[in-house]
């Protein structure tokens, strides 16, 4: 007689449940309560206009508060193309740092380069702002927009150089997501079983075919993942875009051009806005942009969680 | 060139571009410090600008040294930062040990998912909810509204790493407390806390320097003030709202106003990062040793 496989393995759990693991169970809850919190006020907020506009909030190109026509398009825009363009710029780094920082040589080299990263992760974005404002965007006016719109210029959504706009914040996102990039990278390289990093070099491989061909697609989800948690870190980053988008609620014709993003009309005009209308439809678009990183992060933590058992997701 | 020299070749330039990347990757890091501490420091050796508060803008004549300062942003920062910390580290710290010590528990999976998630959500959108929680129904800005907005953010960090520093605690640890016969909670709080010390005040320091960094979720809760106020219930100023509003200006002497104070802002969350990373450091190779 065979024998049947199918006892399930005994799960040794310390306890039955007491008190005390109530009592914390009951604490933590508080996230997840405070996650649905948080939507349900920015909802409730939002009824004036989700009630008066429907479904039009969101392919309406107005922003005039004076008539009270409100649209989301522009800011949406806006948000989705600088998150993308920013991952653009950051995506290559980024893997190319987690991969030097995967590497089990050069120890001093990554020590460096590891708490380098941290404390980029760690500079406050008003400084990246102000920074961006006073330094990048100028900069890259100067040395890369002037250059490309005088050579390409004649494609047109590469002409019109502006020293704010859609590029310089991209820029300046790109840097903001490169931490987080790395960091879930890394952990998703290192995850790789060290068996199948060893099989290919022992079958001959140089180091750039056992990155390329064995380590890299192993870590694909993994990666995968990370670049969508930058993405949602980049559509919600608010100070440092304001400081250098430009602020002007149009879709631009160009990438050098002012525009807007979702995040930054709210910390530009909240406090400004008066009336029923108004705000409600500044809390709507606080609501688009809550929902749409809720999905993205979402969509994301499953990715690394399959690749890596214990990502630090944190960082 | 026959084919391996070729592939040793392609190996060796693609390994040097790796290291270019990285090291482009730095740049960033090197130029925001050189410019923030360049541009900064001229308005920060002055001791006037951590004793006074904020002056109309000079222009054009400002005086050879300028009187204005920032206290009123530092203390505000630190009065709203506290009163964060008081909120968020309790929960924090108990909501970590829930989710170390209780793993099997289904439950806990969706707490650890909704702490990721947010990790990630939009600073922004913290503030609109402390608005309308907190401001909406007392009819005017308040620091607390804002600390609330800054507790938000800090309470999913503080779980995730106070969760990662009691999990380095060896299970021996907690075996012999409840071979001893200790219920669980004491077994929690006054065996594996104390040991995993150093890594949640870690995670708690690295939540503070956040919070001490964030703008867009003051802007609409604590507002801002022009003068040293401390009444938690009224409008506050912060370090980062300064660097925000006076960036903006078209007024040379508030803009270095701001970079002064961007200079105090990242000494202070580069310094605290710096700290609790030593800790956590020492932490490891501690629990190492066990």
């Amino acid at each position: 007689m065979a024998v049947r496989a199918e006892a399930k393995p005994v799960v040794v759990t310390s306890r039955p449940r007491d008190g005390f693991q109530w009592l914390v169970g009951a604490v933590a809850t508080a996230v997840p309560a405070l996650l649905v919190v948080i939507v349900l006020t920015l909802l409730q907020q939002a009824m004036p206009a989700i009630q008066h506009y429907g479904p039009r909030f969101l392919v309406n190109t107005d922003w005039n508060p004076v008539t009270e026509s409100f649209g989301a398009l522009p800011a949406i825009f806006g948000t989705v193309f600088t998150a993308f363009l920013a991952l653009v710029f950051a995506v290559p780094v980024g893997i190319a740092v987690a991969v030097v920082l995967a590497e089990p040589s050069h120890t001093t080299l990554r020590g460096f380069v590891g708490t380098g990263i941290e404390l980029l992760a760690a500079i406050p974005s008003v400084v990246y702002g102000i920074w961006a404002l006073y330094v990048l965007a100028p900069w890259s006016y100067e040395h890369i927009e002037v250059p490309i719109s005088d050579h390409l210029g004649f494609i047109g959504w590469l002409g019109s150089p502006a020293p704010r706009g859609l590029f310089s914040a991209s820029l300046v996102l790109a840097v903001m997501v490169l931490p987080t990039l790395t960091a879930i990278s890394r952990d998703v390289i290192k995850a790789v079983p060290r068996g199948l990093k060893e099989n290919a070099v022992a079958l001959g491989a140089t180091w750039w075919e056992t990155t390329w061909r064995v380590i890299l697609p192993s870590a694909r989800a993994g990666i995968f993942g990370a670049t969508i948690l930058a993405l949602g870190r980049a559509l919600g980053e608010t100070i440092a875009v304001t400081m250098v988008i430009g602020n002007a609620y149009v879709i631009p014709h160009s990438i050098f051009q002012p525009a807007y993003t979702l995040a930054s009309v709210i910390a530009n005009e909240f406090t400004e806005a008066t009336g029923t209308l108004y705000p409600a439809a500044l809390i709507e678009l606080g609501l688009v942009l809550i929902l749409v990183t809720l999905v993205v992060n979402v969509l994301a933590l499953l990715l690394v969680r399959s690749s890596t058992r214990e990502a630090r997701l944190t960082a | 060139m026959n084919r391996n020299q070729r592939r040793s070749y392609v190996s060796r330039w693609w390994l040097g571009l790796m290291y270019a990347l990285t090291l482009l990757a730095l740049v960033p890091l090197g130029l925001v410090l050189w410019f923030t501490i360049v541009k900064g420091l001229p308005s920060v050796i002055h001791p006037q600008f951590f004793f006074n508060s904020e002056l109309p803008p000079c222009e054009p004549r400002c005086p050879l040294v300028s009187e204005a300062g920032v206290s009123h942003a530092i203390v505000g920062t630190g009065i709203m930062v506290g009163i964060a910390s008081l909120m968020a580290i309790p929960i924090g710290v108990l909501g970590g040990i829930y989710l170390s010590e209780y793993r099997v528990a289904p439950w806990s999976n969706w707490v650890r998912l909704a702490s990721d998630v947010l990790v990630g959500t939009p600073s922004i959108a913290i503030g609109l909810f402390a608005y309308a929680f907190l401001v909406v129904p007392f009819h005017h800005f308040s620091a607390f509204s804002g600390s609330v907005a800054l507790a938000v953010l800090m309470l999913p960090i503080i779980i995730r790493t106070t969760e990662g520093a009691v999990a380095l605690i060896p299970n021996g640890l907690r075996e012999s407390g409840l071979a001893l016969g200790l219920p669980r909670w004491r077994v929690s709080l006054q065996l594996i806390l104390p040991a995993a010390a150093p890594g949640v005040i870690t995670g708690a320091l690295l939540s503070v320097a956040r919070a001490a960094g964030e703008t867009a979720p003051l802007l609409f809760t604590a507002f801002g003030a022009h003068i040293l106020e401390v009444d938690p219930t009224g409008p506050m100023q912060a370090l980062p709202v300064t660097v925000f509003k006076y960036a903006l200006l078209p007024y040379k002497s508030l803009q270095n106003q701001a970079w002064g104070a961007a200079l105090v802002l990242i000494i202070m969350v580069l310094g605290i990062n710096l700290i609790s990373r030593w800790i956590l450091r020492r932490q490891i190779a501690l629990a190492g040793q066990l």
